[in-house]
């Protein structure tokens, strides 16, 4: 499956990721209404993490052995049958986080507004996920490897 | 070609069973597979029965698998069909309507069985316990019959809590008597315990800690008292026992599988007679962190050990990698997450603290010989998982001790080739 990949040598830090994925995860999907009004309840779910002169955007890994589906407690994290991608069924998740204790990389968050866990869904129906398309310097690629 | 042998027979319908049904589809996507379950229920997920019976999730969202799954499948799922015998010279599964199933794989996934200790008139009306489907029915049904106003709560554990919470959610007056001197002391150490019974009190629970219920006493034989060691006495309507669980062997007891606490596993998730599997809370195999052989009845534990045992009966090749204790619970609105030796303290470990001040975010790091073996989140969980990475994966971290301790939690923090590992994302296994 197609995957994203993070670059830490071409990533600038500049965090245009996390901007357009919460526009992407936003109700109007727009990004003055969503900066305007949406302030309290749009989140991204890809983070950058910058320490000195380093940085990378991390977003859920869609492990092909994904600790979080085991750990679910709902069967509401599981895997698209025709894309592979790990994804959370919102209306199935209890927010027990049992996903945030298993996944190494930090990926799975807590809703900003729901108590559900909120993660990356490859922008399900995009051709690439809009962290990826944005990204100025290709630090995010979005390829099968 | 007619098989006069099933070619896989899986005893159980938990998560454990669910697993292995999924791990051997990966390898097999045809040969029938028998599932036999003494309960009459599509497969359903246990540690939502509070949620259940709180009225914070209905009775659709309790299926753990979408309705259609022992179809997609090919599952012969025998729903209310009891197991009572494995036969493991023969190779069959004996039922209790007379039924014998000869089987070519076999997994055992009973799961667990809620321990009652002997307590004088705990056979009175009002008095349950909380593991499965049908206790939640029946103390729901209870609730609306008998409304009762107060309750007790046999044990301070994990589903002590979270029948606590439920009951809590029914309206009832709920005290909860643990008999360790603090609550959830398995899983935190003593200042998560402090926060945790905070959570508790503050929402209106009361707590006892240091006893336990030693009689039950009834009116017209329904509960109406419950007398504490020490003579101590609470009135209540209704009582839970909410000890803890304890593998349920039944079906394997006398045969020549080979069991201990639970059933012994192997890496494989085999039992030592080939070609039956164990897996679940029933299963007892390897705690990486102590080397100890024992159940760790948890969750995703329990997952994986269907997977791999599914994958290894489909003729694949599966090991179970580490496998230590974890559990996410939350308090009273506190969430915690406590990941292998939490609270270990003492000789050969070292203990690192964040927020013992706090009121609301406290961590506690164990490591031993320079590697995390234990992790506790209080209040703030955000990203704990980096950790339980660590520790699965034994990573030193003696070089990020006050990383750990700083406010950020972040992957950046952490050795360049473990990053880069999590960060590409092929082959994580935590």
């Amino acid at each position: 499956m197609k995957r994203i990949f993070a670059r830490e040598d071409y990533c600038l830090g500049c965090r245009l990721c996390e901007i357009n994925c919460l526009v992407k995860h936003s109700r109007s999907k727009k990004i003055v209404k969503a900066f305007r009004r949406e302030r309290d309840t749009a989140a991204p779910v890809v983070q950058v993490e910058e320490s000195g002169r380093v940085s990378f955007a991390l977003q859920c890994r869609h492990c092909d052995d994904a600790p979080c589906i085991e750990a679910c407690i709902a069967g509401a994290m599981c895997r698209d049958p025709k894309t592979n991608a790990v994804l959370c069924d919102e209306d199935r998740c209890v927010g027990c986080w049992s996903c945030i204790m298993v996944c190494p990389a930090g990926a799975v968050l807590r809703g900003k507004t729901r108590k559900v866990a909120s993660k990356c869904d490859l922008c399900a129906g995009e051709d690439a996920p809009v962290c990826v398309e944005g990204c100025p310097n290709e630090a995010l690629t979005y390829e099968e490897r | 070609m007619k098989r006069d042998k099933t070619k896989y027979v899986i005893v159980g319908n938990s998560t454990a069973a669910i697993g292995a049904v999924e791990g051997i589809r990966r390898l097999d996507r045809q040969t029938p597979i028998v599932l036999i379950s003494k309960e009459p229920y599509h497969t359903y997920s246990r540690p939502l029965i509070s949620y259940l019976l709180a009225g914070e999730v209905d009775k659709e969202r309790m299926y753990y698998r979408p309705r259609d799954f022992y179809e997609r499948n090919a599952v012969d799922a025998r729903l209310g069909v009891e197991a009572v015998r494995v036969d493991a010279d023969a190779l069959a599964v004996e039922t209790a309507d007379g039924g014998r199933i000869p089987f070519e794989k076999l997994l055992v996934a009973t799961g667990g069985r809620p321990f009652v200790p002997k307590i004088a008139g705990s056979d009175a009306e009002g008095v349950f316990t909380f593991v499965s489907w049908d206790d939640a029915k029946a103390i729901s049904t209870y609730i609306g019959r008998a409304a009762p106003e107060r309750a007790a709560v046999v044990g301070g554990g994990l589903i002590g809590i979270k029948a606590a919470e439920a009951l809590h959610a029914c309206g009832l007056d709920v005290t909860v008597v643990e008999l360790a001197d603090r609550l959830l002391p398995l899983a935190l150490d003593a200042k998560g315990s402090e926060l945790a019974a905070a959570a508790l009190r503050d929402a209106g629970v009361k707590l006892v800690c240091g006893t336990t219920v030693e009689r039950i006493l009834a009116s017209d034989g329904a509960v109406s008292d419950v007398v504490l060691r020490g003579g101590r006495t609470l009135t209540c309507e209704l009582v839970v026992i909410a000890i803890g669980v304890v593998p349920d062997t039944s079906i394997v007891e006398g045969s020549r599988i080979e069991t201990d606490r639970g059933i012994r596993i192997d890496e494989h998730c085999a039992t030592s007679v080939p070609g039956i599997y164990a897996a679940g809370d029933v299963a007892q195999g390897s705690d990486t962190l102590t080397g100890n052989s024992r159940p760790i009845p948890i969750f995703p534990n329990a997952c994986r050990q269907g997977n791999v045992a599914g994958t290894n009966m489909a003729g694949g090749e599966a090991r179970m990698g580490a496998a230590f204790a974890m559990n996410s619970v939350e308090v009273f609105g506190l969430p915690t997450i406590s990941v292998g030796l939490a609270t270990a303290e003492g000789e050969g470990y070292e203990v690192l603290v964040r927020g013992q001040d706090s009121a609301r975010a406290y961590r506690r790091f164990v490591l031993r010989d320079g590697r995390l073996v234990g992790a506790l989140f209080v209040g703030d969980i955000d990203r704990a998982g980096i950790v339980t990475g660590l520790i699965r994966e034994r990573i030193d971290a003696s070089g990020i001790k006050d990383l750990l301790l700083s406010d950020g939690l972040g992957l950046i923090s952490l050795p360049a080739e473990y990053r880069k590992h999590v960060v590409r994302g092929d082959g994580i296994v935590v």
